[in-house]
Formats: C-alpha cells, structure tokens, sequence
C-alpha cells in the first residue's frame, strides 16, 4: 500500500485489518448452507400448515412441500463436506462431539429431522406407493416394495392409523423444523467475538427468513412446474401460500431492521465498526441489494397481492416474481450475515474485502453446481412421488 | 535544526534495530537449527523444575503465564522471525505478530503491522498527517484463555486445554471447520493451508516441557516477552503480576480470562 495525501489517505490508513484477518475463512459454502436449511425448513412448515393446522387451501402442495424439502435437506450438508479441510473427519462430530459446541449438535439435529421427514413422506405416499406398486414392473415395483416396507395393507382401518402417523410426525416437524433452522442461526448468534453475529435475535431472524424462503420455493417451483407441465394451477392455493408469505416477510424484514437499529440505538464501542462495515463494503449489497430492491419491492408487491383482488394471471406472474425477488433476498442476507461479519475485523479498526472466485474450491462454479443438485434430485424424485393429488385421479380413472 | 536532530535518532535508531536484528535472528537461528534428538542434559534449563537430571519431564501443578511488556519492546520483529522458523508459519498466517501504534496531536491513532512485523520495523512511518505525539509497539499471541472460546466453539474437541491452562489442537482430529477461527476474540487462528487444519500459537509447548522458554522469549533482545510459572513465587512473571505495575490483558469484557498479561497496556490497543 503506498501512502497517499489526502483524506482518502487517512481512511485508508486506519484500516487496520488483524493479519490473520485478512483471510475471509467462511466462503460462499457457509452461504449456502443456511441458505438450503432455510428452503427445507421453510418448505416443512409450508407442509405442516397443512397437515397440522388444517390449512385446507394448502392440500395442492401438502405433498409436494415434504419432497421439495427432501431434494434439498439431501444436500444440505454438500456445502458444509466440500469446506471442511478434512471431510473424512466430519462424522466425528457426531461420534466424538464435543458437548459445548454449537456446532456439534448440527449432525443430530439434521439426522434426527431427515429420519422425520422421510417416515412422514413414507406414510403420507403409501396408498399411493401401493397402487404404484401394484401398477410398476421391474425395477420400479423393486423400489415401489422397499418404499412401502412391504405392507400393502390399504384399508380403511390402517389409513386411519397413519393418518394418525404422519399428524403425530407433522406435529414434532414443525418444532423440529424451527429447531434446524433456529439452531443454525445460534450457530451466529452464539459466536461472541463477532459484535454483528452475537446477538440473540439472531436464530429469529434466521427462522423466519426461512420460512419465507421454503414458502417463496415453493410458489415459484409449483407455478414453474405446473406451468411447463401445461397442467391446473390452483390459485386458491397460491393466494394462500402469498398471503403466508407476505405475513412472515412482515416480520421477518421488521426483525432484520429492528437488529440493526437495536445496533445503532444502543451504540456500544461495536458500533462505530460496524456502521463502517454496513455503510462501506456491505453498501452495496445489504442497504441497495437486499433492502431497497429486494425487500421493499416484495413487502409492497406481496401485500398488493395479498390485499387487492386481482385477476389470476395477474397473481401468477407477480407472485412468481416476488416470491423469486424473496428467494434473492434471503441468499442476500445470508451473504451480508455470513460473509460481512467476516469482512469486519476483529481489531474493529477496519475491514476486509472477499471477492469469491469462479473457478476454486469454494467458488462461484461449484455454488452453481450445488445449488442445481437438489433441483436435479426434485426431477428424480418426481418419477418416484407423483407430487400432485390430481395426477393420481388420473391415473386411477386410467387403470380402471 | 529540529529536523537534523529527528534525522540523526532515527538514523542511529534504524541502526540499532539492524544491530537487534542480525544478532537476535543469528541468535534465534543457533538455537532452532540444531537437528536430531536433543540431549536435554547438556542444556541449561530455562524454566526451573521442569526435569529432573536424565532430561525427563517432571509433572507437577503449574500455572504458567504470558507476559508482554510493551514499554520494553522496540519492534524489531525477532520473535516473528523465530516463531516462524520454529514452525515453518505459511506466509500470511502468523501465530504471533507486531503491531505498531502511532497517536498523533489530534489524538488519532494508527495501526499497522505490514507481513505481521516480520521483518521489523526499520523505517518510522511517513504519513501521519500531524505530528506524532506517541508511538509503541504491541506483540500479539495466543492468549491461551481460562475460558477460552476455541475450545468452547470446536465440535469435535480437537481444541482443548491442558492441566497446566495450555489451550492446545489436535491436528488428528481438527476437521477444520474454521468455527474456532470465527470464536476466537483475539483472531490469533487460522486455517493451515498445509495440513489443513486449525493452527495457532501454542506458547511452545514443546519448548516449555523440556524445561526451555517459548521461542519468541528466548529470542527478546529486550525482555519484552516474558514466560513463566505462576505457582513458583521466584519467577520475574508471578512478580510482576504481585507488584504495583499497570497490568492489563486484551478484551477483558469477553470474559474469556486470558492468561497473556500486557504490562503498560494502552487503551488504545484491541
């Protein structure tokens, strides 16, 4: 760095940055991994309201939400395997875990909700399964048979008892659900060093930009499919599913807000750093990016959307394009929150820069491919569980 | 008149410190080249009571402690020189390093540590727009914590302390999750990118069990660096740490009880 005049000089000067620092540790892999717990989480409750609290509008999409989390809890810990600098070790954290880590409790937690997630799927598709089964040949009716863990018994006494199943699984979902996502945002919240991480509000901002993030998946994805598909889109179901979305964005973007304020408001000796860090490096993508386009343009167009009557394709299109603006916001917050509490040096006298490369381990490409993953796995899974109820009356009035 | 005599001290002044610095690097290098197994015997034991006649480690409760005298220290960047070379550091990672502190007449201040002060500071700084009014150097290292965040934070326990308060890493087991790194007040960890693994310094260890000062001490041509036993009531770090000198440690509101003590620690230094 070669010392200038001037103000600018100054500025720079200042900036002192710890030499260890430098270094932004945490990538993008430490992006995405809340980012794909989030769409899980979110996508789970999505489900739940449904299963659980009778959301009858939801049926369209109560089965599709469980295999959309699926495709994506499958991958949730991709990111996490493709950082550590020994993945071979990972499953000691689950092994020999250590009790005071935030950190080890994430394998339990994750293994524990997948296990919920695939028996409820599992009980929610057997008669379905059954028929498939009895309708598949080969390879299909091999796995149709290990997927129904060979009971073909569909009548009305055992659906009354799975019924009774999957609302006792729906139910330890949801806190199991809040619990995943919750958690990973205590993994932030609980790292103390980091004035911008440490805060208890935290696993709440998390939690509901989840939320948002599995309701907006799953608008955007229904209406995507459905559309390409040429087949029925219900749009009591979508203007149920934006009106969900308008009211946990309310509270998430006021908690997002209200973190910050908390911040300036209180105005510790962190302060002073961290308002250089959100009015310098973070300008850009945390005030311009992930407030003013990406939040205020969706809170205004959601609660349109979810206030004033409008016609169908209307809803469709916008509510497609904001739930897609919602998705952009959240992957936002977690690049402002995981990347720009590390910009921010622990000397608090200065930040530094991470620009992510295309082609590295942890790069642009890779984040791409990660990302695909779970939309590629969504397609496999839709060969296996048929996602719409429609579908299946079809195929019933087909083979009779 | 003023600008010949400023001249002239720094002149002899960047004298000196090339003096400290071939002699302390000559110094730091005789000791830490020597290759092999050590005949402990034949070294004198720096650290009282560590091992008995055949060289061997004697296990007794100890305390040890970490003391950083910044009035002492001129920046000359030997102890980066010699942690380095005891543990073959990867550039741009430093276990220990030092900074400098410039306060000019308007009472800002500037920070700075260019290659973590490894090759000293030579030059006095240029471009303080004011006149300078006070300027000092703070080396930084392991704090080794009572309640240290490290090892709190790690999933797999592969950070951990030691009986004798030693926070220490498991290379085997260290996933490298870099959650230590984020935990850590001090930012004193970083991910090797040789092994792969967490890395920091570790107080020398290695050193201390043989009953030999931390390398970085040992190489202190002022004294500024200062290792020893709390619970032996003759060594110079239990009386400094019982008499009236001003004694301080870094962050202290994190409450992680860091057993690095700074003597004449100013509060403008994080």
């Amino acid at each position: 760095m070669s010392p200038e005049h001037g103000v600018a000089a100054v500025t720079a000067l200042t900036n002192y940055v710890f030499p260890n620092d430098i270094h932004v540790h945490w990538s993008l892999m430490i992006v995405l991994y809340p980012y794909i717990t989030g769409i899980v989480a979110g996508a789970f409750i999505v489900s739940s309201l449904y299963h659980v609290f009778h959301i009858e509008s939801l049926k369209p999409v109560s089965r599709y939400a469980l295999v959309f989390a699926l495709a994506f809890v499958a991958f949730a810990t991709a990111p996490l395997l493709n950082h550590l600098g020994h993945p071979e070790r990972a499953l000691n954290m689950m092994l020999t875990p250590s009790p005071t880590s935030a950190m080890a409790g994430f394998g339990y937690i994750y293994a524990a909700y997948t296990i919920v997630l695939i028996l409820e799927i599992l009980f929610i598709y057997r008669p379905t399964l059954v028929a498939l089964k009895k309708t598949s040949t080969g390879f299909k009716q091999k796995l149709y048979a290990v997927l129904t863990i060979g009971s073909d018994n569909v009548s009305e006494k055992a659906l009354a008892l799975d019924h009774k199943v999957i609302a006792f699984l729906a139910a330890i979902g949801i806190p199991m659900a809040c619990t995943l996502h919750g958690y990973v945002g205590f993994i932030f919240g609980g790292v103390k060093a980091n004035p911008m991480w440490a805060t208890p509000l935290m696993p709440v901002i998390f939690l509901l930009s989840a939320s948002v993030s599995g309701i907006a998946g799953i608008i955007l994805s229904y209406v995507l499919i459905k559309t390409f598909t040429g087949k029925f889109i219900d749009m009591d179901c979508i203007r149920t599913l934006i009106k969900f979305l308008w009211g946990c964005f309310i509270l998430d973007f006021v908690f997002e807000m209200l973190e910050l304020f908390s911040h300036a408001y209180m105005a510790t000796h962190h302060w002073e750093a961290l308002r250089e860090l959100y009015f310098g490096p973070l300008y850009g993508t945390f005030w311009v990016a992930q407030v003013a386009v990406f939040s205020v343009i969706p809170f205004v167009g959601l609660g349109i959307l979810s206030l004033v009557r409008l016609p169908d394709g209307v809803v469709k299109f916008f509510g497609s394009i904001m739930s897609f603006m919602i998705l952009v916001q959240v992957l936002l917050m977690r690049w402002n929150v995981v990347i720009g509490g590390q910009l921010m040096s622990k000397s608090e006298r200065g930040h530094t820069v991470f620009r992510p490369e295309w082609f590295e381990k942890e790069g642009i490409f890779v984040s791409i491919i990660i990302m695909l993953l779970p939309i590629i796995f969504l397609f496999i899974l839709s060969k296996v569980f048929p996602f719409w109820l429609e579908d299946e009356g079809a195929a019933k009035e087909q083979s009779a | 008149m003023m600008d010949s005599i400023q001249k002239e001290m720094s002149r002899d002044r960047r004298a000196f410190i090339k003096k400290v610095l071939s002699g302390s690097i000559a110094g730091s290098l005789l000791l830490v080249i020597p290759a092999g197994a050590m005949d402990l015997a034949g070294i004198p034991e720096q650290l009282p009571g560590m091992r008995d006649e055949t060289g061997a480690f004697i296990s007794k409760k100890r305390k040890f402690t970490f003391i950083v005298d910044i009035t002492l220290c001129i920046g000359c960047g030997s102890c980066c020189v010699a942690d380095k070379n005891e543990y073959q550091v990867p550039d741009g990672m430093y276990r220990t390093w030092v900074e400098r502190y410039v306060i000019d007449d308007e009472d800002d201040v500037y920070v700075d540590c260019p290659n973590g002060g490894l090759d000293g500071y030579q030059k006095p700084r240029t471009d303080i727009p004011h006149p300078v009014r006070d300027t000092f150097f703070v080396p930084k290292l392991c704090n080794m914590c009572e309640h240290p965040s490290c090892v709190q934070v790690c999933p797999v326990g592969a950070t951990f302390q030691t009986e004798d308060g030693f926070v220490l890493i498991d290379a085997e087991h260290c996933v490298a999750c870099g959650y230590c790194v984020q935990a850590c007040p001090y930012s004193v960890r970083f991910i090797n990118p040789q092994t792969k693994t967490a890395d920091k310094c570790s107080w020398c260890y290695h050193r201390v069990r043989k009953g030999l000062l931390p390398a970085c001490v040992n190489v202190c041509p002022t004294g500024a660096r200062k290792f020893g036993d709390l619970n032996d009531k003759e060594s110079e770090v239990y009386k400094i740490l019982h008499q009236p000198h001003v004694v301080s440690v870094l962050k202290p509101g994190m409450g992680n009880k860091p057993s690095l003590h700074y003597v004449g620690l100013r509060r403008e230094v994080v």
